[in-house]
């Protein structure tokens, strides 16, 4: 673990250099500790992939106690026998996706890569649970991990301008559903009828960090009934 | 009732940010100067956190359907009611049917305007504030259009005041942005960290509520990316070009690129004020002595007396 300065009212927790399961379980099990303990003196907490970023009121607080507050947490966590994984499992939440070269354009080049067949890769990404690292870029965009090898795949050379909302996409091992129409680099391979943000809904984001992720083929037929819509106009 | 003739360049409702709402994605918005618009407010002794319009550059018309009270701040500009000329940084009386204008900024360019209550706007994630981007705040996350309508309170009573002189903001053009180095400052050579504290950047075109992109000789940062972690405010940003990116009020929450440090929020507040060609450096201070500087500015701000105004009848 190692806090470093991020900004004038900001410290940055570092649990370690790669994702991880077990690190993500500790990033949930701190920013729990921080707020119990500490809510009323922080603004935010922004929790990614192996790091949390600690915003606190620099009227109420300073970076002194906070970073003490911040080693308390870790003690806690390394005196405790249990998995803290027991503790902090989210919950599962499947997602209907619309698999198909009119919803993914990006499924066949996945494939030819792959060297397998386009309903190769939808099994691959069908066959696993993935986790919540992180919810960042755009409101409700929830970055999940991690993708098997066979079907990662690199960012577009040059971003799309408009990729639609709902759009299901992979960027190296990381796979994402946009919540709302937005230029984008990653490889789309379908479309998810789900929203993923909605400001007037009362549970406005399905997932939250910790949380896994199921997604589940759907016909088009099924896509529409759930209130899918396809992209108007070609993807490009 | 407060009727928008014209938006002007960009006019955006704000209040003083969306805070604690991270954890799904939502960046702060809030006023890109705090302590103009914080005066803004304190002038018609509204709510900290009452809304207001932010406009930039200026071009902002609109006429008031109601007596009320309003202040403008922030960036040195013409401001007339129902054509004569009227000073920022107080208090002035508006009647029914007035007609308000901005020009365009002469010195800065966030300009504020408050009205006695605040503008009554519904909260969306606990603000008001307008986030473009998002489309979250404001009237149906837009910027304010022809044609608009701003509720108001009515009858508020507000004694007319003024902000001293001597605490009236300059800005120039020409800024020395304090930066509290940190983040992944270490991988930076030292010779790309002293490159870029003892040269002069110039604001580029590309700059607006998200961030600000600067140009000058690049730094170099001796890794490619990182992986995406949460982005502070003002967070200086070096991209594989070397041209530091400064992340202002409307940034995305994470990001994968390498960071050099943070600049001050006070300072950010100069650098918003800031338009293309205008030149900024950077120095280095201590965690410590920003936290100094921040504790230090709000007891200034608050231990601040407005001054009455001369009523009307012994005016000329």
């Amino acid at each position: 673990m190692q806090i470093l300065v991020a900004s004038e009212n900001s410290l940055i927790v570092y649990f370690g250099e790669n994702v991880s399961q077990t690190i993500s379980d500790e990033i949930l099990h701190v920013s729990t500790f921080l707020t119990a303990h500490v809510g009323h003196t922080l603004i935010d907490l922004v929790p990614s992939y192996a790091s949390i970023l600690v915003i606190f009121n620099p009227l109420k607080t300073d970076h002194l106690h906070v970073r003490k507050i911040i080693k308390e947490a870790f003690q806690e966590i390394h005196n405790r026998n249990q998995d803290v994984a027991n503790v902090y499992d989210g919950k599962t939440v499947e997602l209907p996706v619309y698999y198909g070269e009119d919803a993914g354009p990006d499924l066949k080049l996945l494939a030819d890569n792959a060297g397998i067949s386009t309903q190769q890769v939808i099994d691959i990404h069908t066959s696993q649970d993935y986790r919540v690292y992180a919810i960042g870029f755009a409101p409700g965009f929830a970055y999940l991990g991690e993708v098997d090898e066979r079907i990662a795949a690199p960012r577009l050379p040059t971003p799309r301008k408009k990729v639609p909302k709902g759009a299901v996409a992979i960027a190296d091992r990381q796979t994402a559903v946009y919540p709302s129409q937005s230029p984008g680099g990653w490889n789309l391979i379908g479309l998810c009828p789900t929203d993923m943000f909605n400001p007037e809904s009362q549970s406005i984001m399905p997932v939250s960090v910790g949380d896994k992720v199921r997604f589940v083929p759907i016909e088009q037929k099924q896509f529409l009934e759930l209130g899918g819509q396809l992209p108007q106009g070609e993807v490009i | 009732m407060f009727h928008i003739i014209t938006p002007g360049i960009l006019s955006l409702l704000q209040d003083a940010g969306r805070y604690g709402q991270h954890a799904i994605g939502l960046t702060t918005g809030g006023p890109m100067d705090p302590l103009a618009f914080k005066w803004a407010n304190r002038l018609l002794n509204n709510d900290t956190n009452a809304t207001v319009i932010e406009t930039t550059v200026g071009g902002l018309k609109l006429k008031a359907n109601t007596d009320t009270v309003i202040a403008v701040t922030g960036a040195k500009v013409m401001l007339t009611i129902n054509g004569d000329e009227k000073p920022q940084w107080q208090t002035l009386e508006i009647k029914n049917g007035d007609v308000i204008e901005l020009a365009y900024a002469t010195q800065g360019s966030r300009i504020y305007l408050s009205v006695a209550g605040g503008f009554q706007v519904p909260q969306q994630f606990e603000s008001s504030s307008t986030v473009l981007r998002e489309g979250i705040g404001g009237l149906n996350g837009s910027a304010l259009t022809a044609g608009d309508e701003l509720a108001v309170e009515k009858n508020k009573n507000v004694s007319m005041k003024k902000l001293p002189g001597e605490c009236i903001p300059e800005y120039e053009a020409d800024v020395t942005l304090r930066v509290i180095p940190g983040y992944q400052q270490h991988e930076f050579s030292r010779h790309d960290q002293r490159m870029f504290f003892y040269h002069e950047y110039e604001v580029s075109d590309l700059c607006d509520r998200m961030g600000y992109r600067l140009s000058g000789p690049a730094v170099n940062c001796q890794i490619d990316g990182i992986l995406s972690e949460g982005i502070a405010l003002g967070a200086i940003q070096i991209p594989k070009d070397g041209q530091p990116i400064i992340l202002m009020n409307d940034r995305q929450t994470i990001g994968g690129y390498p960071k050099i440090g943070s600049v001050l929020s006070m300072d950010l507040a100069k650098l918003s004020q800031l338009t293309q060609g205008c030149k900024v450096k950077f120095e280095p201070i201590t965690l410590d002595h920003a936290h100094n500087l921040l504790v230090l500015a709000q007891h200034k701000f608050e231990n601040t007396q407005l001054e009455p105004l001369e009523l009307q009848g012994e005016k000329s």
